[in-house]
């Protein structure tokens, strides 16, 4: 019985190595950044406003056996796509969220189902495919960005274009058209921690629709496909048709979780914002307990609340233990790859392990 | 009148065999050499530019070649092998050893440093079997980070090196000027004609280079890792050791990328720390699969013709295009193309298999 107990809870602790570390890794950190505790909640309130939805839309591909997503990029790019022109026309509030919202959309679907057809291409190296799409579509969203917009598409601000009218700058202030459009509808303030309350009110309606839809026909599909393609086929499903539907999923999700993410930023990276947020969502993910092949919503709310924490005070943490603020965001970085290379080596791990 | 019909389907099938996408730059290549011809472009300097990129480049790309014909494809680890190259150049620099004689001794230490990384490194890749690429590349990446951090507090201390306030840290990019600048590049140097220059050490180091892979090809454990690239079973029972075979193989690719990213900073005639090495991986795998090689096989003959294709075109497009242009497109043509490239052969895969 005691050996029962002390087996399952080291099985417990085994598989969830990777949030009990973070866990011990973050609270070190806080402890030793000083930074006073009213400013690191209210950091991680807004954070966990901001960023959760992009890291939900990694879930159902996960699901559905094609494991992280690192193609969420291009859905973060057809949001950043729909800002501009959304700045362009000069759509301003929650009108030009929801428009930019659905062109975003409308674009993803169709960049989705590209890149469901390119993994259904490339089964069994689905991670390494999606990555590379996301690097391939970088190329292709600058050079849209860069050297088309202005020249070939046309664009009348001409403010934020680049000095010969060709190109966008840098960054792309949404300041005065839909900056906190939708952090600014309802704002309840508790001792000096502004809690947005729509976009929060929007990720627990995502999380209640990823619930609904794992128990639908097509959910049951998703895991389905997940666990096994060949079962999956001989009971009828289409697999490649499934694939490509969660691959969509994925891309709407993402491009709609980044409207809302540069919303509350409030000024667009235009070369960065889109790469960075592919890195930091999966590795969230993956801190909060996530694997390639499995994945929850606990899973996405645990890693974000855990991720950014430290991304808070690991600047301070590092200028505090060594003088350097700059080793702090060496560290946060190594960390984010740090946690992505050591699930994706637990999974090849333990895949080969079954194999045996 | 039969011997007609075998000709045409001879070329037919050759024809057939070269992939589009390849083709498509080959053709895109040519075309920029025609337009270069119509503009004010030099097509001396063109040429000399590319001959230096072949040679500073070809090493990096030969590094992919052991570890895709052991069967685990390109090796999106480069960075690893790129950090004990970089640690070789760092050491020689900080004991401020001139000339060629640092060149080697980098060299020397940069290969002690990777026998032991590629040994680590093949026992993690040992245990994720099948999932390598992906582990590679976040593996890389990691330690790409971890280093910079290194940067910042490991004990150099030549002032050349660090950031001259405070006296610690390593600079971003060291200058090699003093140390062993372009010693290969000036190795035997001569003029073909008019302003055109054959950089003869730099193509003498990465023939070398070749030819010592293709003769390690042929002794037995070289012939070990074709087999178990081919067939792991009949490798088996052939008495080679796959554990070991690919072993070699990544401890080889790990060598190769410090020496390759050695002769690539001699011939930049700088040294670039923190995140730079990221930028080394894509366009060598890029560059092996243009010369023709899949993520399952290659040859010597895909590092090289892949590497002349893949720098010509990066030389030549950016003056060409920029006149018709504004700003800098070749870094997005890189991007497009390298990642095509890639994306290309990650889905092509499966078809070959069967």
């Amino acid at each position: 019985m005691e050996k029962n107990v002390k087996s399952r809870i080291k099985s417990v602790l085994l598989n969830n190595i990777v949030p009990i570390v973070f866990f011990l890794l973050t609270f070190g950190a806080v402890l030793v950044a000083k930074i006073p505790p009213l400013f690191l909640l209210s950091e991680i309130v807004r954070r966990l406003s901001r960023n959760t939805f992009l890291v939900l839309a990694l879930i159902i591909p996960v699901v559905a056996g094609l494991g992280l997503n690192f193609a969420i990029v291009l859905g973060a790019m057809a949001a950043q796509g729909a800002l501009f022109f959304i700045v362009d026309w000069n759509v301003t509030g929650l009108k030009g969220i929801l428009l930019a919202m659905a062109i975003a959309s409308i674009i993803s679907v169709f960049l989705g189902w590209l890149v469901g057809k390119t993994l259904n291409r490339a089964k069994g190296r689905e991670m390494i495919t999606s990555m590379i799409l996301g690097f391939f579509a970088n190329g292709v969203y600058q050079l849209i960005f860069l050297f088309f917009i202005g020249s070939l598409i046309p664009f009348s601000k001409k403010e934020i274009l680049l000095d010969q009218g060709v190109g966008l700058r840098n960054t792309v202030d949404l300041y005065g058209i839909v900056d906190g459009a939708l952090n600014n509808i309802l704002v309840l303030n508790i001792k000096f921690i502004n809690i947005y309350v729509i976009p929060i009110l929007i990720i627990i309606g995502l999380c209640l629709f990823i619930t609904f839809l794992l128990k639908t026909k097509l959910g049951q599909d998703f895991k389905a496909v997940g666990q096994d393609m060949h079962i999956a086929r001989t009971a009828g499903i289409d697999v490649d048709k499934t694939r490509i539907i969660a691959v969509i999923y994925s891309t709407v999700l993402a491009a709609i979780g980044q409207v809302i993410y540069l919303q509350d930023i409030g000024t667009i990276n235009t070369y960065n914002s889109h790469e960075q947020i592919g890195l930091f969502s999966i590795a969230a993910l993956l801190v909060g307990g996530a694997s390639v092949r499995k994945a929850s919503i606990w899973n996405a709310i645990i890693g974000v609340i855990l991720f950014h924490t430290l991304f808070v005070v690991a600047p301070s943490a590092g200028n505090r233990l060594f003088g350097q603020p700059q080793i702090g965001e060496f560290f946060r970085e190594f960390i984010a790859y740090a946690v992505i290379a050591f699930a994706l080596a637990m999974h090849g791990w333990r895949a080969r392990k079954a194999k045996r | 009148m039969s011997k007609m019909t075998d000709f045409k389907e001879k070329i037919l099938q050759s024809i057939k065999k070269v992939d589009i996408p390849i083709l498509v730059i080959v053709l895109f290549l040519i075309s920029l050499f025609v337009l270069a011809a119509f503009t004010s472009v030099s097509i001396t300097g063109l040429l000399n530019d590319s001959l230096v990129r072949i040679g500073m480049n070809g090493v990096l790309v030969l590094a992919m070649l052991p570890t895709i014909r052991a069967g685990i494809g390109p090796n999106f680890g480069l960075p690893f092998g790129i950090i004990g190259g970089l640690l070789g150049m760092l050491i020689v620099m900080q004991y401020q050893i001139m000339g060629p004689v640092g060149f080697l001794i980098a060299i020397v230490i940069s290969v002690l440093f990777n026998l032991l990384f590629g040994w680590v490194y093949s026992w993690l890749l040992d245990k994720v079997r099948g999932q390598e690429m992906m582990v590679e590349t976040y593996v890389g990446y990691s330690i790409v980070a971890f280093m910079s951090i290194m940067w910042l507090i490991l004990p150099f201390s030549n002032p050349e090196m660090v950031w001259a306030i405070g006296g610690r840290g390593l600079r971003y990019t060291l200058t090699l000027q003093g140390y062993f600048d372009k010693v290969l590049n000036n190795f035997l140097r001569f003029k073909i004609f008019g302003d055109l220059y054959f950089p003869t050490g730099l193509m003498l180091f990465f023939a070398l280079m070749c030819y010592i892979i293709y003769l390690f090809f042929r002794t037995k454990a070289g012939l070990g890792i074709d087999l178990v690239g081919q067939n792991e079973m009949y490798a088996i029972s052939s008495g080679v050791k796959p554990k070991v075979a690919r072993r070699n193989a990544v401890i080889l690719s790990t060598v190769l990328g410090g020496i390759g990213i050695i002769v690539y900073a001699q011939s930049y005639g700088f040294v670039q720390l923190y995140q730079a090495p990221l930028f080394m991986t894509f366009p060598a795998v890029a560059s092996i699969l243009i010369g023709g090689a899949s993520i399952k096989r290659a040859s010597i003959a895909n590092v090289v013709f892949g590497t002349v294709i893949f720098q010509t075109l990066l030389t030549v497009s950016l003056p060409v295009l920029s006149q018709v242009t504004r700003g800098d497109i070749t870094e997005v043509l890189r991007l497009i193309v390298s990642n095509g490239m890639i994306l290309y052969a990650l889905t092509r895969a499966p078809k070959e298999a069967n």
